[in-house]
Formats: C-alpha cells, structure tokens, sequence
C-alpha cells in the first residue's frame, strides 16, 4: 500500500456526523481475514446495505452524485477500536484523504501508515465545506502536502494543516516506518545494554 | 514535568527523532489473533525475524467460541485466524497459550493476572483496551498492526509522546457504585473525545481505595474518553497483587524491583498539561442509553432532550436514539431487557463474578432473559468453582461459558439478536458492536445482575 503523496485535487463525499467510530467504519465480523485485501467492499457495511445486502439508497457511498478520494466526516472520526482494517478498508475503497476537525489517536496514526492523509480543519472551515458541497457535490478540494494546505475551491478559503516532518517526508516518498527502525538496531541494542534489567 | 508518564516515557526513549516521533523501547508485545495476522504477514514478506521473542506473548480470545473449545472452531474463518497466530507464534518462536491452554484467556485479564504486565513497563498490543495494563503502573496502550509489525521487527515504535492528564477523584463510593460506574461517569461528563490526545493518571481517595481489578476496569475503559492509555501508579495494593504471580520477578530480584516500583510516582511538583478533579460521592451506579459509551446516566436519571444541541450534535443524537429505540428525555429504570452479558476485559474478573452472584444469590433469573456469563481466563473460571460461585449461579439458573472475548464485539456466535436489549459488562455501546442491530447498555456487574433477575432496569441498591 506504499503511494506516494504530493498534492490531490478532488471532489469531496460528505459524510457529517459526528463520533463515527471503528466498528461502523469496518464491522467486527469483516475482521476475520488475514491479509489486507478487500476491506473497501465493506466500509460503512451496515450503514451502506440492508440486511439483505442490498443497498441503501440515501447512503452517501451509495449516491452517484457524490465521488471522490476525498472523505470529509463530522468530528471524532474514528473512535474506539484499534482495529487497522478501518484504515485499511478507507484506503482500499480509493480514499487518499479524511478532512474532520477531530480524529480519534490510533486511527490517526492507522491512517497515516497506510498512506491515507488525516487533515484537521477548523470547526468553521468543516462546516462551510459541508455547506460548498452540498450547494455543488461538484466542487473541489486541493490537499497540498508539502505547503500543507487544504483549499476549498468553491469559496476560495485555504487552511494550513499540521503533519510532523519526519511523517510528511515519509508519504511524500512512500517510505515507512519500518524501514527506519531497522535503521536504527545499533541504536535499539545500545538502549538495552544501557538498561540492563 | 515530572509526571510519572514523562518517568517511564523518558526511561524508554531510544532516540527523538527531529520534528518527530519518538523512537520508543517496548518490554511487553501482547498479540491476539485479529490485529496480527498482517504483521506476521508483513515480517515474512520482508524476510524478517523478530528481534526479542521472549518479550512478545501470543494468545487467541477474539474469536474463541465459549463452548466446546476441545473441539476444533466450526466457522472456517475464525478456525484460520486462531490456526494463523499459533503457526506465526511457532515460526517466530514466540510464547504462546493457545485455546484450552490453561493460561488462555482475553489478554488483557491475563497479563495481569500471570505477573507479564509490570509496573514502569511499556505494554502495547494491537487492541485500544490495551489501556487495561496500567492499573500495574505500566505505559500501556493500543497500537494498530503496522504499528505491531514495528514492534515484532524492532521492539521499538515510533510514537509522538502525548500530553499528560490527570483525573483526580476525591471522597469515597457509595453503596452499590463500582470501578465501571467510575468510568462510566467520567465518559458522561467529558466524552468519549474528552481525553483524546492524552495520557491519563487516575489519582485521589477513589482510586487508591479501589481494588487491583477495580483499577483494571478503570483503566480499561480510559480509551473510551479518547486517552492514549490510562494508569495508577503502583501502590502497596499493587505489590501484594503481583508478589508470587507465575511471571513477577522473585528472590533478590523481587526485592530490587519493588525497590524500584516505589519510586515510580508523580513528584509532588509535577505539572500536568490538563487536570480535572470529581468527587466520588456525586456517582451513582450508571447506565448508557445511547451508542457510544459517552451516552451514559444515573440509572435513576431521564436521558438529555434535545435542549441547547447543535444542529449537527442533534442529528446524531436522534441517530442513536433510533437506533436504540429511546425518546429523549425518557427514563429508562423498569425498562424491560432481554440478554445480559458478564464478562470482557473490562468486567470478566473474579471480582466480578463475587459481585454479579453477591445479587443473584438465592434468587431466580427472570424468565425471558437470556444471561451469558463469559470468565475472562481459565484462572478466572477455576477460581469461580473454587469458591463455589458456580454453584451459587447454577440454582439461581445461571451457567458459565467459557473464557474469551465473547459477545463484546461478538466475533465468535455469541451474537444479541437484531432490536434486543443487552445489558453488557463490556466497554462498547457502539451500533452493531455485540452482532447486527443488537441494542447494548453498558453497566456494572451489579446493575447487569440486577436486570437478569428482574428482567428490567433496576437501581441494584433496591436489592442489595
């Protein structure tokens, strides 16, 4: 899943409520699979089809009048489990970026492994994005990574947004952390020696 | 500065990378079976072996079905999930129990009750209720698989250190009022975001008085605030609980521990980046009514009307309370209930067990109601006949299952039914969380007792 990331421009699928946590992202009982496969097909499963497994109309993924790799959701995005098939299920469905104004820690991070961009935006800045796309589900964002900007195009109004240098260089060459810690075992072994218990 | 957290923190710390993460040492990887089949997956695909085995234990208990565990799983796919950790644990030579192994259970009531989890460690596993871990004065939390992947290659995770939070608690608990009802209140009063960011200490009279497994729920249930991972630090209380326990230190390297351990708390000048302070008397035994475990109450209280939302706040108020089949503004005590679930890593200890046959004894199960009682390990289940709880259970028609993580996110067949009211000892209220359309309630093993003999919602001080 190693992409690269530099600047996306997109149309944006709304999703506004607030405490969407993991278990309505990806179901526990989709939790059973040992590799990383195939979680798009069931991202907001029982929020997406019916019982049946049909789909429900009126959902937004369901709605081709929104599309896009870009999924801006109501505050406290990703509460509750560790479960990485959420992060993994968003980046399998084709999503690159989350704009909320609040995610939960563990996803945050999940997200950013998988090469998935969490943006934090302000209160006002989420919801006149609502308000832009749903006035025209055509309009665009702009995510720039490097100036670490989100723009919506419809009002013309730019944030900047916060990422750590260490991770922005990291999705900006499709690097992860794994190969940095392998790295660095000189330095693992000498804490150990230091710590001896 | 000079918070425990920043102690153990800095303790741990192999290197600050510049603008950052940290590069932080871990003693104790837990791996169950959902969260690391990838890792393992990922550590062969890169050819890798894992650079500290001995630190790293492995159990099944998401999917472990609580019945019949001598007889193979008969879903295929949990079957290949709990196969895939126990080959994993074996190429990687790792420490494994597996199913019907007597040290098997949920992971999180294991490491504590075996002496794995110790205080000053730093503990992760790739499950948020790995929070549990610290009410033995340990840095302990979730992590995803990528994350678990970093561990088993390194014994290292890259980390951005949080901010540090303490909730001071004062006064005492009144009758009937229990660790989760502790939990239960702080979730209601700052939400289930409140914490987030943070690394929270539990302090005050409250939680000093509770007991091991009264901190152990406590501090379970920290994620569901939003923290990082919770944690007390070490006491007497926690000396006596680990001392002799299969895996603490013993002889002269017990005594240098405790040493240790007993300079393992906050300084008197330490200055946390967010304080709160509640008082114990003002909680009463709690009930949720919504689906996050925020959304919770007094049991004797009427669920919040619409009054003062926001626009957005209300739409996913009125979500969940069609979910749950709730008005605002209602009260919920005398409502009817069908299925009541003891167990999780949040309330599958022994003392739970005390407490939920403490109110059932003598008494009979409502009919109507359908009560799964799920121990929390093996150890857990031999202690209850040991003490012959079980049999005190079995006249009041209640039957033990056996130990895993069961109903609370339902992975193995113990599923509530769709529209069917739980009251659930586990941490979760979430739609869908213990089987499609289920309606959960979270509570105390009291309050859970109470409804499984009465088969509605009932304040447990009326009984006890």
């Amino acid at each position: 899943m190693k992409q690269k990331f530099n600047i996306i421009t997109s149309t944006c699928v709304p999703l506004p409520l607030e405490n969407v946590d993991t278990d309505q992202i990806i179901p526990a009982r989709f939790l059973k699979a040992t590799d990383k496969k195939g979680f798009g097909e069931n991202l907001f499963r029982d929020w997406r089809y019916d019982k049946q497994g049909n789909p429900i109309k009126d959902f937004v993924l369901n709605d081709p009048t929104y599309s896009g790799v870009v999924l801006v959701a109501g505050k406290n995005f990703g509460s509750g489990s560790s479960r990485e098939h959420a992060a993994w299920a968003i980046a399998d469905y084709g999503f690159r970026v989350v704009v909320s104004s609040f995610f939960a820690d563990i996803h945050k991070n999940n997200e950013l492994n998988n090469f998935v961009l969490p943006v934090v935006v302000s209160e006002q800045f989420l919801q006149e994005l609502f308000d832009s796309i749903s006035a025209n589900p055509k309009m665009e964002v702009e995510v720039n990574l490097p100036n670490q900007t989100i723009t919506n195009k419809a009002t013309g109004k730019s944030e900047q947004f916060e990422i750590n240098a260490y991770k922005k260089h990291c999705l900006i060459n499709g690097l992860d952390d794994i190969d940095f810690l392998l790295e660095n075992k000189d330095k693992i072994e000498a804490w150990e020696k230091k710590n001896e218990r | 500065m000079n918070t425990l957290f920043d102690k153990i923190w800095d303790a741990h710390v192999v290197q600050q990378i510049e603008d950052g993460p940290t590069q932080l040492y871990i003693d104790r990887l837990y791996c169950h079976e959902v969260t690391s089949p990838q890792a393992f997956a990922g550590m062969k695909q890169r050819g890798l072996k894992c650079l500290r085995p001995a630190q790293i234990f492995c159990m099944p208990d998401h999917n472990t079905p609580t019945h019949d565990q001598d007889k193979p799983i008969e879903d295929p796919v949990s079957k290949k999930q709990v196969d895939t950790l126990a080959q994993n644990a074996a190429d990687f030579g790792l420490n494994h129990f597996g199913m019907m192994h007597p040290k098997n259970g949920i992971i999180h009531v294991v490491g504590p009750e075996r002496g794995l989890s110790l205080p000053g460690m730093t503990i992760v596993c790739g499950d948020s209720h790995t929070s549990t871990h610290g009410a033995m004065g340990a840095v302990a939390f979730g992590i995803g698989t990528s994350e678990v992947e970093m561990v088993l290659a390194s014994q290292c995770i890259l980390q951005q250190k949080p901010k540090s939070m303490r909730i001071n608690i004062s006064g005492s608990l009144g009758r009937g009022v229990t660790a989760k009802d502790v939990a239960l209140y702080l979730m209601s009063k700052i939400s289930t975001s409140g914490a987030t960011g943070y690394f929270v200490e539990y302090a005050g009279s409250v939680v000093k008085d509770l007991s091991m497994e009264g901190r152990l729920t406590l501090c379970n249930l920290s994620i569901e605030m939003g923290a990082r991972g919770g944690f007390i630090a070490p006491d007497e209380k926690t000396f006596d609980y680990l001392k002799g326990r299969e895996y603490a230190p013993t002889g002269e390297a017990w005594d240098k521990a405790v040493a240790y351990w007993k300079t393992l708390k906050s300084g008197e000048d330490a200055v946390f980046d967010k304080e709160l302070c509640f008082d114990g008397a003002d909680i009463q035994p709690m009930i949720t009514y919504g689906t996050n475990p925020g959304m919770g109450m007094s049991i004797t209280d009427c669920i919040p009307t619409l009054e003062g939302m926001g626009e957005a706040a209300q739409a996913s108020f009125m979500k969940s309370m069609n979910y749950m089949g709730f008005q605002p503004g209602q009260r919920l005590l005398g409502h009817p209930i069908d299925y009541v679930f003891l167990g999780a890593c949040t309330n599958g200890r022994i003392e739970d067990f005390r407490a939920f046959a403490s109110v059932v004894k003598g008494k009979k199960k409502a009919d109507g109601v359908t009560a799964w009682l799920v121990p929390g390990s093996w150890a857990v289940d031999q202690q209850i006949r040991m003490e012959g709880l079980d049999v005190v259970l079995k006249d009041a028609g209640f039957e033990i299952r056996q130990p895993g993580c069961s109903a609370c996110l339902a992975m193995n067949d113990d599923k509530i039914p769709v529209g069917k009211y739980s009251v659930s000892t586990s941490n979760r209220n979430f739609e869908g969380r213990q089987g499609p359309g289920s309606r959960t309630i979270l509570a105390s093993p009291l309050v859970a007792a109470a409804a499984a003999i009465t088969g509605v919602l009932t304040d447990p001080r009326t009984i006890i």
